[in-house]
């Protein structure tokens, strides 16, 4: 029997099983409310959602490369490509793009056009500096790890909110 | 590339327009957070009755938030059909009430916030035989334990105490305080238990209730 090609992020996440949106997003409001209660310190929390963020990317990655069916990528443009495509699209239901590539084709980056992370959020003053959604990071730099991606060193995600 | 910057479409977060509600993420994404945040309130604490406060706490902001979107919400609603259907006054009377009686909230409860945060209505509502400010939402299954077995040693711990904030939180907010409990209930031939949130009332409330006739 011929392997099954891989899937698209659409299809997958038609298949998989949903719950509302809103819910992820007043848990993770908790979970970040609590870490500012706790820690104090916003670059703690930056350290510790990225670290929550690492902890669900080295289990998450083994979801999906079952759903995805995706064959090893070539290179790092592939393996950006497809996060954003495949990866975004299966888990949160929200199409990412891969702009902003460097000279070396080492650093790029991907944009979220509408983030479930962040809807009815606003960061008051005293907590500039947080990066709201570095448990995103986190799950990337896990599951790359997972996948023998050699080693990246930081990761940030630039996204943009759509009006 | 050091930095996350927001690029900023509106200049505030209450002036962009309330989505339908209708986004969905994978059940996969909401259960990879929900360990994460039982997993650090481990680290966080020293015993079991700490763990459940904290994870009722963090159920709690989402109860209160929860409460305040559905409300805003069906009042948008029910604006759009007041203006759909000028001509039928008795849709007026329709929704954008406040509910103001203990069925009424606990109905709304059973059946509008489930349906909202889990996508079905409540097992059962039913009220405690033993007294009179006990009632009981039950669930075979609560979405937030399907993927979670809790070790022998730590006894009678539930992670449905979270769903047990989100239930006070909105009682809570709605002016009907109250202490929320999540329980599991064993089942005859059932291999996992059933989940019961116990709503005991405060003394005010039942006071109202009565009053109110």
């Amino acid at each position: 029997m011929a392997p099954a090609g891989p899937r698209s992020g659409d299809a997958i996440f038609a298949s998989v099983e949903r719950v509302n949106a809103e819910l992820f997003t007043l848990t993770y409001g908790a979970i970040v409310r609590q870490l500012l209660t706790d820690l104090e310190e916003v670059d703690e929390v930056n350290k510790q959602l990225d670290q929550m963020g690492y902890n669900i990317g080295i289990r998450l990655v083994d979801e999906f490369l079952a759903k995805s069916n995706v064959s090893r990528c070539v290179d790092f443009k592939e393996t950006a490509e497809v996060i954003a495509k495949v990866g975004f699209k299966m888990f949160l239901g929200v199409g990412a793009s891969v702009t902003n590539w460097d000279a070396e084709g080492t650093c790029c980056s991907i944009v979220l056009e509408d983030n479930p992370l962040v809807d009815f959020v606003e960061l008051p003053d005293t907590c500039q500096g947080l990066y709201y959604c570095n448990v995103l990071s986190g799950v990337i730099r896990g599951a790359l790890e997972m996948v023998s991606v050699p080693s990246c060193a930081s990761l940030s995600l630039v996204f943009s909110s759509s009006s | 590339m050091i930095g996350a910057s927001k690029i900023k479409q509106y200049s505030n977060v209450l002036e962009k327009p309330l989505s339908k509600g209708k986004q969905e993420v994978s059940l996969s994404a909401f259960a990879f957070l929900f360990s994460e945040l039982v997993q650090y309130n481990q680290t966080q604490v020293d015993n079991i009755a700490e763990l459940e406060r904290r994870l009722e706490d963090a159920g709690y902001a989402v109860g209160a938030r929860c409460l305040e979107l559905l409300c805003h919400r069906e009042k948008v609603y029910h604006i759009i059909v007041k203006l759909c259907v000028m001509f039928m006054p008795f849709w007026l009377s329709q929704g954008n009430r406040r509910e103001t009686r203990l069925l009424g909230i606990l109905s709304f409860v059973h059946s509008t916030v489930w349906k909202v945060l889990f996508g079905k209505v409540a097992d059962s509502l039913e009220k405690g035989t033993e007294h009179e400010d006990e009632y009981m939402i039950s669930e075979k299954e609560l979405l937030v334990n399907r993927f979670i077995s809790i070790p022998k040693d730590m006894g009678t711990f539930n992670c449905g105490a979270f769903v047990a904030g989100i239930v006070r939180g909105v009682l809570d907010s709605a002016g009907f305080p109250a202490v929320v409990t999540a329980h599991f209930v064993p089942m005859e031939g059932q291999q996992r238990p059933r989940t019961t949130i116990l709503i005991k009332f405060a003394e005010e409330v039942l006071r109202r209730e009565a009053r109110l006739g």
